[in-house]
C-alpha cells in the first residue's frame, strides 16, 4: 500500500522556491497499479522520490509498505528503501562492470552473508530473470544487452527482496512502442502475481487503458483521470 | 568489495595505469629516502657507533653558538675535570682529523680517530680490538683503495703505522674511518702542523650527572649524540637539503597519488549513488571504494617497493644507498595513508550526495 496525504515538496531555486508537489494524495493498493502522466517538469519524478523514500516532502503525511516515512532519518529510509521498495530508474541504471545476475545479487552480496545465503541469493536471481524473459542471459554485462533487456534486468533487479512496493519512473521512454508494450505488460503480470502497490509515470498514453487508476500531474497539483477517456484527452 | 573486485577485473586497463603510476611514483620515493639514509650514514655513522652518551666539545668560540667538530679542541686538563665529576663513567678523549692515508704510490681520503688506549674500550664497533701504538685499523673502503691487508703498513703525515684488521666501513664526513691510538693521532697532528691533545670528549654519565654544571665548569659544550651530528659540518649543510626534496617529493607525491584516487573515487560516483537509491548500507559502499583503493594501492606498491629493492641492490656498490625496513616500509605505508586519504576525501561528497540523481530527476 502507498498512501499519500496532502503532500507538498519544494525546492530552493535561487531567490525563489519551487513548488515540485502541491499538496498532492493517492491510493495505490496491493495488486494494483497507478499511472502517473503530466507535461515535463510538472514533479512527477519529484512524487515518486517522495513515495519511494528518497526525499522527505516539505509537509503531508507519507505512509508506504505500512512505514510512516515522515521523520525517518537517512539511514532509516535507506532501510526501508532495501526491505520493502523496489524502484525502477528512468534511464538504465545499472552498473556497467557487473553481469546481470550479479545487478540483481549485488545488494544482498555488499551485505557479505554466508554461503548458504549467498547460493540462494544466486538462485533467486536466476529464477527471476527467467522469469523477465533474460533466461541464458545471465553473464552479460549492459552493454551486451539490448536497451529492452537492460530495462527487463532493471525491473528484475527492484523486485530481488520481494518488496511490496514497486515504483517505476518511464520504463519505456528509451523503447520502440512495440518493446514499450511488452514491458508495460510484464510490470502489470509482475503487479498481479506479486500483489504490489505499483506506481508508474509513463509518458505514453497508449498504456492507460490497462491501468487501475491515472493521475495528471500538473504544475505539481494531482488530479483524478479516467482511465477510458484517456486517449481522447 | 563485490562490486570492487568486478570494477577491477572490468576495467583492468585502468587498474593498471593507475597501479603502475602509484608503483613508479614508490620507485621515485623509496629510492630518494634510501640514497639520503645513505648520504647521511656516510657522514655520521662513526659519531653514531660511538655509544656515548654525550659528545663534549671545546666552548665555541664567541660570537658562535653551536660547537663544531672542526673547530673543537680539547685539553688534557678538560677532560680530567670532565672524569672527575660526579655522575660520569668515562670521559673518553677523542682526535678526530681529516688525511690522506697512503700505501706506496697509492692515497686514500680517510677520516683519523685517534682512540685513548688499547685493548678494549666503547668507541670501536663492537668486537674489533682496539689499536695498539703504532698500529691502525682500517675500513674495507680505504683497504681495497690502498690494495692494503692486515700486516701491511700504511702512512699519514710520514707516520707509518701497521694494519692490525680491516674492519666494515664507518664513516664521518664522507671518508671512511681509521683508528689509532690517541698518541700516535697526537704525534701525526703534530708533524702534520696542527699539534692538538684531542678533539672531543665522547663521555658516558648515570642518572646523576649534571653536565651543563660540568660544561661550566670545564669551558666545553656537551651535546647528546644526536643534537652533535649538526656539528659535522658537512652533515650540517647536506641534510637540510636533502631533507627538503624528500620532503618537496613526499607533498607531490601526496597530491598525485591524492589526486588520482580522488578521480578514481568519482568516477564511480554514479554507481555509488544507484547502490544508495537502492538501499545500501553507507558502511558497506565506504568499505567497497576504500577497499577497492586500497587493492590498487598494495599492488603498486609492492611492485614498487620490489622494484626499488632490485635498484637498490644494484646500486648498493656504487652509491650510498640504504636498504632497510625504515627506508622501504615507511614510505610504502605512507604513500598507501596518502592515497587512502585521497579517496575517503572524494568519497565524502560521493555518499553525503543525493541519491535522487540516480532517478533521473532534473537537477
Ligand atoms: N533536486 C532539485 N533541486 C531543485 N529543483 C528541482 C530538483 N528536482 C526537481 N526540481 C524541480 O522540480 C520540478 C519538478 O521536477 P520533476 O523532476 O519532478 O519533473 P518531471 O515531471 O519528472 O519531469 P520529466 O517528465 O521531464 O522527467 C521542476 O521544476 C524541477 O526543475
Ligand atoms: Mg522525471
Amino acid at each position: 500500500m502507498i498512501e499519500l496525504n496532502d503532500v507538498t515538496l519544494t525546492f530552493p531555486d535561487g531567490e525563489r522556491t519551487v513548488t515540485a508537489v502541491d499538496h498532492a494524495s493517492l491510493t495505490v493498493p496491493p495488486g494494483s497499479i497507478t499511472a502517473i502522466i503530466g507535461a515535463s517538469g510538472s514533479g512527477k519524478s519529484s512524487l515518486l522520490a517522495v513515495a519511494s523514500a528518497l526525499i522527505q516532502p516539505d509537509s503531508g503525511a507519507v505512509h508506504v509498505a505500512g512505514v510512516d516515512l515522515m521523520g525517518l532519518s537517512p539511514a532509516e529510509a535507506t532501510a526501508v528503501r532495501r526491505e520493502h521498495i523496489g524502484i525502477v530508474f528512468q534511464q538504465s541504471n545499472l552498473l556497467p562492470a557487473l553481469t546481470a545476475l550479479d545487478q540483481l545479487a549485488v545488494m544482498n552480496e555488499l551485505d557479505g552473508h554466508s554461503r548458504a545465503a549467498r547460493a540462494e541469493t544466486r538462485e533467486r536471481a536466476r529464477a527471476l530473470l527467467a522469469r523477465v524473459g533474460l533466461a541464458g542471459h545471465e553473464n552479460k554485462r549492459p552493454h551486451q544487452l539490448s536497451g529492452g533487456q537492460r530495462q527487463r534486468v532493471n525491473i528484475a533487479r527492484a523486485l530481488m527482496n520481494d518488496p511490496r512496493v514497486l515504483i517505476v519512473d518511464e520504463p519505456t521512454s528509451a523503447l520502440d512502442h512495440a518493446r514499450g508494450q511488452e514491458i508495460i505488460t510484464l510490470i502489470l503480470e509482475l503487479t498481479r502475481d506479486r500483489g504490489t502497490s505499483t506506481l508508474l509515470v509513463t509518458h505514453d498514453r497508449s498504456h492507460l487503458a490497462r491501468m487501475d487508476q491515472v493521475l495528471v500531474m500538473s504544475d505539481g497539483v494531482l488530479t483524478a483521470h479516467d482511465p477510458h477517456a484517456a486517449i481522447a484527452a | 568489495m563485490f562490486v570492487a573486485w568486478r570494477e577491477i577485473r572490468f576495467a583492468r586497463g585502468r587498474f593498471v595505469l593507475i597501479g603502475s603510476v602509484v608503483a613508479l611514483i614508490t620507485i621515485l620515493v623509496g629510492f630518494l629516502t634510501g640514497l639520503t639514509a645513505g648520504l647521511a650514514g656516510q657522514n655520521v655513522s662513526a659519531v653514531m657507533g660511538l655509544g656515548a652518551d654525550r659528545i663534549v666539545f671545546s666552548a665555541p668560540a664567541h660570537g658562535e653558538s653551536d660547537p663544531s667538530f672542526g673547530d673543537s679542541s680539547i685539553t688534557p686538563e678538560q677532560a680530567s675535570t670532565w672524569s672527575d665529576a660526579a655522575g660520569v663513567n668515562t670521559a673518553e678523549p677523542l682526535g678526530i682529523s681529516q688525511t690522506r692515508l697512503s700505501a706506496g704510490e697509492r692515497r686514500s681520503p680517510a677520516a683519523l680517530f685517534g682512540v685513548s688506549s688499547a685493548g678494549t674500550h666503547t668507541l670501536l664497533p663492537e668486537g674489533v680490538p682496539g689499536p695498539h701504538s703504532g698500529e691502525i685499523v682500517l675500513g674495507t673502503s680505504v683497504a681495497k683503495t690502498l690494495g692494503v691487508s692486515t700486516g701491511a703498513t700504511v702512512g699519514a703525515f710520514g707516520l707509518d703505522l701497521r694494519v692490525s684488521a680491516v674492519i666494515d666501513d664507518a664513516w664521518y664526513a664522507h671518508s671512511s674511518v681509521a683508528w689509532l691510538t690517541l698518541p700516535d693521532w697526537q704525534e701525526a697532528m703534530a708533524r702534520g702542523g696542527q699539534p692538538a691533545w684531542a678533539t672531543v670528549l665522547a663521555v658516558s654519565l648515570t642518572d646523576a650527572a649534571q653536565p651543563d654544571a660540568i660544561d661550566a665548569a670545564a669551558h666545553t659544550a656537551s651535546r647528546a649524540p644526536l643534537p652533535a651530528l649538526l656539528s659535522i659540518e658537512s652533515f650540517r649543510s647536506e641534510i637540510g637539503s636533502l631533507l627538503l626534496i624528500v620532503g618537496m617529493l613526499f607533498g607531490i607525491s601526496a597530491l598525485v597519488i591524492g589526486a588520482f584516487f580522488t578521480v578514481w573515487t568519482i568516477q564511480r560516483a554514479p554507481d555509488i549513488a544507484v547502490l544508495k537509491a537502492l538501499g545500501a548500507r553507507t558502511g558497506r559502499l565506504v568499505r567497497d571504494t576504500l577497499g577497492q583503493a586500497l587493492v590498487v594501492l598494495l599492488a603498486g606498491v609492492g611492485v614498487g617497493m620490489l622494484a626499488t629493492i632490485g635498484l637498490g641492490l644494484l646500486a648498493g656498490s656504487a652509491v650510498p644507498f640504504v636498504l632497510s625496513p625504515a627506508t622501504i616500509a615507511l614510505p610504502a605505508l605512507g604513500l598507501i595513508i596518502l592515497g587512502l586519504i585521497g579517496g575517503a576525501f572524494a568519497l565524502r561528497p560521493v555518499l553525503r550526495s543525493d541519491p535522487l540523481a540516480a532517478l533521473g530527476a532534473p537537477r
